[in-house]
């Protein structure tokens, strides 16, 4: 099936060209203009991905919205791009938090609007480009570009600590992705001259190097998802990045990780990825729970949850590697509902941070008094990411768990304890921060959401009830492609 | 003996190039002080004329002439119209800058005429000693460049331990040329190159000369460890020479290494190779991690250059087609990239201040936010960030060396680009994250402001459609192969 209009390249595309235009507004004078084109931008954005969905072919696993370009002849390397069931709920995904992170800025960013509100559609673009690349080279280009609009949003508009963040966000993400580089050119001269990412599905690879490429894969993915011990740089980056940057940090750029490992290491290297699955299993149980106690123990808001998205995406990096389809299903539903819940969680720090100023939670106490119908929103989220039944988080803990008993029980046992310390930071620092006596007189001076915040969280809560309700219209369209991956992955390459 | 008088028409470039440096020399001591212009533009319509003549005679086959002692082949008149084109913007960017600091004076562009000269004869020589004169004359102009302006104390400085280090590097050229002569009786580059194949020379010798002649060509590329004069160098000199010494005479070094090692000593790869890779790396590990401790931006930039040339030599490493048309396209975009950075380094001067601190960078956004934006996309391209033409370079270097069995020396590579990285970053951080220390506008005229931000655009643009300078590159490789 093919289509004559190019859909993805106008998705790729279409919010990079908002963004330049929404740098050419120049200086703070024309903010408001600023604002509105990337809000017009952003939503346009999130329209024409969705005949994506609706055109979508669930009953195949194969490439779709194909495009095929020569980019460069000397390498060979082609513009290709396509979705399958794998990457077209993340792009969804992440057309749709675009405008809401427009939104969450809109009056919070007073300085540079338009340098803000531009590199968030260039990324949210550039992030796009990356789900759908069939090309490895345009993967890395892609890859690697996302890294740009991050540093600058985490440098500019962050924190006290920004600079240390930022930094140290780049260069671990860039330590990752050039061994990457490595391993393409390897497939590259190993292929006799191909950099598609098709080719190298097909392509057999002795043991040892496939053992190569997995880790120099992994190193990419590892520091992306973040998976423990190459977390360290998340805690750190969500801490001082403004609360545009956490919700995009959280909800999108963490998912490139993961969507590596589907798209590249299981299908690349499949005898390495069995091999290592077991020590990929382990470092998975250990972000769940190690980095889940850690949760336990902080005093800031963005920094628990920072923590609680590595615990949650431990569950990710785990039901992969269980390399059954309840696992890779369980993980992928997971990405999604963690993109909106980490999303929320961010968003309601942010609400509570552009009022005190504070992220300590220390420092309120009794926010119900004043806030009511912004606790019952961060109730909501609160218990979504405790993984409440009825809520998004549990569908994929629950899926990921189901296929971890399949495997080994302990692993299953290790890995629900996270619902026991889900649900204790989670809900020990809401009771600190929502219940109890007004703490001061700064809470006790603390106003409602406004109608834009209310819109926002509605927005997030109806998203993450409908997927724990109804979860079938997004398993539905990653079933086939999610077989077929399996099915490769059982073929031994050797 | 009769005299056969060789054939002009291959180095007709040349001739008009020498010609006109002194129509250059002359009409500005007839000009006299007010009109010191005139050279300027003067030297501009030499290089348009140059480009016209070399471009009009674009050889797709090579040519030689001079009792085959110069050659004239499609990757001569490429290297020939990059360095042209170099030059041109050299002058341009430097124009301002020279122009507060009384330099604008007829020695300044008769000198950038000469070393030119000595480039385009270096890049076209397929004898030894054309090679060394081209060499020389582009070196003793370079000297007197950096000493230019005579009261300053570090320029003489700079330009001493050029002048002394550069001679000893010349000196191991020579040494390493006369034992190549010894061993194989001829100075001609395909002769000798028949004579190594032959077998009939001996090997010991040859290798002993080729040891210094890689020793030579090291000092010249400023690769370690023979690069101590190059942080001096580019610190003490006035930036618009910096700007020059470190574009364009790497063009010319990368035609000068190919016509020694690549075509004359070919036959000799398997004994090149190894020392290249050791100066390669070494280079990367110098120049990446001494570049880290700088608060100079000049002698950062230095360093960087090190690292780069390190990056470069890996090219040379694969020995085949694809691996030099990468070095090309590596240098070539390193060329784009010195070009504009210096130029920015100037523009942040003003009449009595020098912009030497990485410091000085700091706020820049503020300031104003376009050029930010142009340094941005350059210190990306620098580090080797995609889409900037950098990181194709980077790329296309690597996969020669990935394809030369070299997988570990990828490795190496990539974990000093990752070190590099780090310095470049901060002159993002401090261009962004903090604020300016002045508030003085940047001043600039609109032939810089234009080419400035045509030349930051470039780096971008040629990145998102690398396949024209690639294909160029390959293209001048093939056909002179």
């Amino acid at each position: 099936m093919s289509f004559e209009f190019p859909l993805l390249s106008l998705i790729i595309w279409l919010p990079i060209v908002f963004g330049v235009a929404v740098f050419a507004t120049g200086d703070d004078r024309n903010a408001q203009l600023a604002r509105w084109i990337a809000l017009i931008g952003s939503i346009l954005g999130f329209l024409v991905a969705i005949p994506l969905y609706t055109n979508f072919d669930s009953a195949t696993g194969a490439m779709q919205f194909l495009e095929n370009h020569i980019w460069f002849e000397r390498f060979n390397v082609n513009y290709h791009i396509g979705v399958d069931g794998i990457s077209m709920p993340l792009i969804l995904l992440n057309c749709f938090i675009t405008p809401l992170v427009v939104v969450a800025g809109w009056e919070v960013i007073k300085e540079r609007v338009s340098q803000y509100m531009g590199a968030f559609l260039v990324m949210s673009g550039i992030v796009n480009g990356v789900f759908s690349s069939l090309d490895a080279i345009l993967f890395y280009v892609f890859w690697e570009a996302s890294l740009i609009p991050m540093f600058l949003i985490i440098g500019i508009w962050g924190g006290p600590n920004r600079v240390y963040a930022a930094i140290k966000f780049f260069l671990y993400t860039l330590l990752g992705s050039l061994l990457m580089l490595i391993a393409f050119i390897y497939l590259y001269h190993a292929s006799e001259g191909s950099f598609s990412i098709e080719d190298y599905h097909k392509l057999a690879i002795p043991m040892t190097p496939q053992i190569l490429i997995f880790i120099a894969f992994l190193l990419a993915f590892a520091v992306k998802v973040p998976m423990w011990p190459v977390h360290t740089w998340l805690p750190d980056a969500h801490v001082e990045a403004p609360t545009g940057g956490s919700v995009v940090l959280a909800a999108i750029l963490l998912k490139l990780g993961g969507y590596g490992f589907l798209r590249f290491s299981l299908p690349i290297a499949p005898d390495a990825s069995h091999y290592l699955a077991e020590m990929m299993i382990v470092l998975s149980l250990i972000a769940v729970v190690y980095i889940g106690l850690i949760a336990l123990m902080q005093a800031d808001m963005k920094k628990l949850i920072a923590y609680s998205s590595v615990a949650h995406m431990g569950f990710v990096t785990l039901g992969f590697f269980l390399l059954n389809a309840y696992g890779i299903e369980g993980a992928m539903v997971q990405m999604i509902s963690h993109g909106f819940i980490s999303g929320a969680m961010f968003l309601c720090v942010g609400v509570l941070y552009d009022r005190l100023h504070s992220r300590q939670i220390a420092d309120y106490g009794g926010v119900v008094n004043k806030m009511p119908v912004f606790a019952a929103f961060f109730m909501l989220f609160a218990m979504a990411n405790a993984g409440l039944p009825g809520t998004s988080g549990f569908v994929g803990e629950f899926m990921v768990i189901m296929g971890a008993i399949k495997v080994n029980f302990w692993y299953a046992f290790l890995a629900a304890t996270t619902l026991i310390f889900g649900a204790a930071y989670t809900l020990w620092m809401y009771k600190r921060v929502i219940f109890g006596a007004v703490a001061s007189p700064a809470v006790e001076s603390l106003q409602d959401i406004s109608k834009r915040e209310f819109g926002l969280l509605a927005i997030l809560a109806i998203s993450v009830l409908w997927i724990g309700i109804y979860p079938f219209p997004l398993t539905e369209v990653m079933h086939a492609t999610v077989d077929q991956l399996l099915t490769h992955v059982s073929n031994s390459k050797l | 003996m009769n005299f056969i008088p060789p054939d002009l028409a291959p180095a007709s470039s040349e001739i008009f190039m020498l010609i006109m440096v002194c129509v250059v020399m002359l009409a500005d001591l007839a000009a006299g002080e007010s009109r010191r212009h005139v050279a300027y533009l003067l030297t501009q319509i030499t290089l348009l004329g140059c480009a016209i003549l070399t471009f009009v005679s674009f050889s797709t086959e090579s040519t030689l002439t001079f009792h085959g002692m110069f050659v004239d082949d499609s990757m001569a008149d490429i290297l020939k119209l990059m360095v042209y084109g170099t030059v041109s913007a050299v002058l341009v960017y430097s124009h301002s800058y020279i122009s507060d600091r009384g330099m604008l004076k007829g020695e300044f562009f008769s000198l950038i005429l000469f070393a030119t000269l000595g480039m385009m004869v270096m890049i076209s020589a397929s004898h030894f000693m054309t090679l060394y004169i081209g060499l020389e004359l582009l070196s003793l102009s370079l000297y007197a460049l950096v000493a230019l302006r005579r009261d300053s104390l570090m320029a003489t400085e700079a330009a001493m331990k050029f002048f002394v280090l550069g001679a000893l590097a010349s000196g191991f050229l020579l040494y390493g040329m006369s034992m190549v002569y010894g061993a194989t009786g001829t100075l001609h580059v395909s002769q000798v190159a028949q004579i190594i194949q032959s077998g009939a020379s001996s090997k010991e010798v040859l290798v002993v000369g080729l040891v210094f002649i890689v020793a030579g060509i090291a000092f010249k590329l400023s690769a370690a460890p023979f690069h101590m004069w190059a942080p001096d160098v580019y610190q003490g000199a006035p930036t618009a020479v910096t700007l020059f010494i470190g574009s364009a005479p790497k063009l010319a070094a990368f035609g000068f290494v190919m016509r020694l090692l690549v075509e004359g000593m070919g036959e000799m790869v398997t004994d090149w190779q190894g020392m290249l890779v050791i100066l390669a790396v070494l280079s990367m590990a110098v120049g990446n991690i001494a570049a880290i401790a700088q608060t100079n931006i000049k002698r950062m930039l230095a360093y960087s250059t090190i690292s780069h040339m390190g990056f470069l030599l890996l090219g040379f490493i694969s020995a085949d087609t694809n691996g030099y048309s990468s070095a090309l396209f590596y240098v070539i975009a390193y060329v784009l990239m010195t070009l504009g950075i210096f130029a920015m380094i100037m523009l942040l001067c003003r009449s009595g201040f020098e912009a030497e601190n990485i410091e000085d960078f700091k706020g820049l956004n503020k300031r104003n936010s376009w050029y930010a934006f142009i340094t941005l996309l350059l210190m990306l391209s620098l580090t080797g960030i995609p889409p900037m033409i950098g990181f194709y370079a980077k790329f296309a270097v690597l996969q020669a060396v990935v394809n030369a069995g070299y997988v570990w020396l990828a490795v190496v590579a990539v974990l000093f680009s990752l070190i590099g990285a780090f310095y470049y970053l901060r002159i993002i951080k401090l261009m962004y994250f903090d604020d300016p220390e002045t508030a003085e506008p940047i001043v600039s005229n609109s032939d810089v402001r234009i080419l400035l931000s045509a030349n930051g655009f470039a780096v971008l643009a040629l990145g998102i459609f690398p396949q024209a300078l690639m294909g160029l590159s390959l293209y001048a490789i093939q056909n002179s192969m």
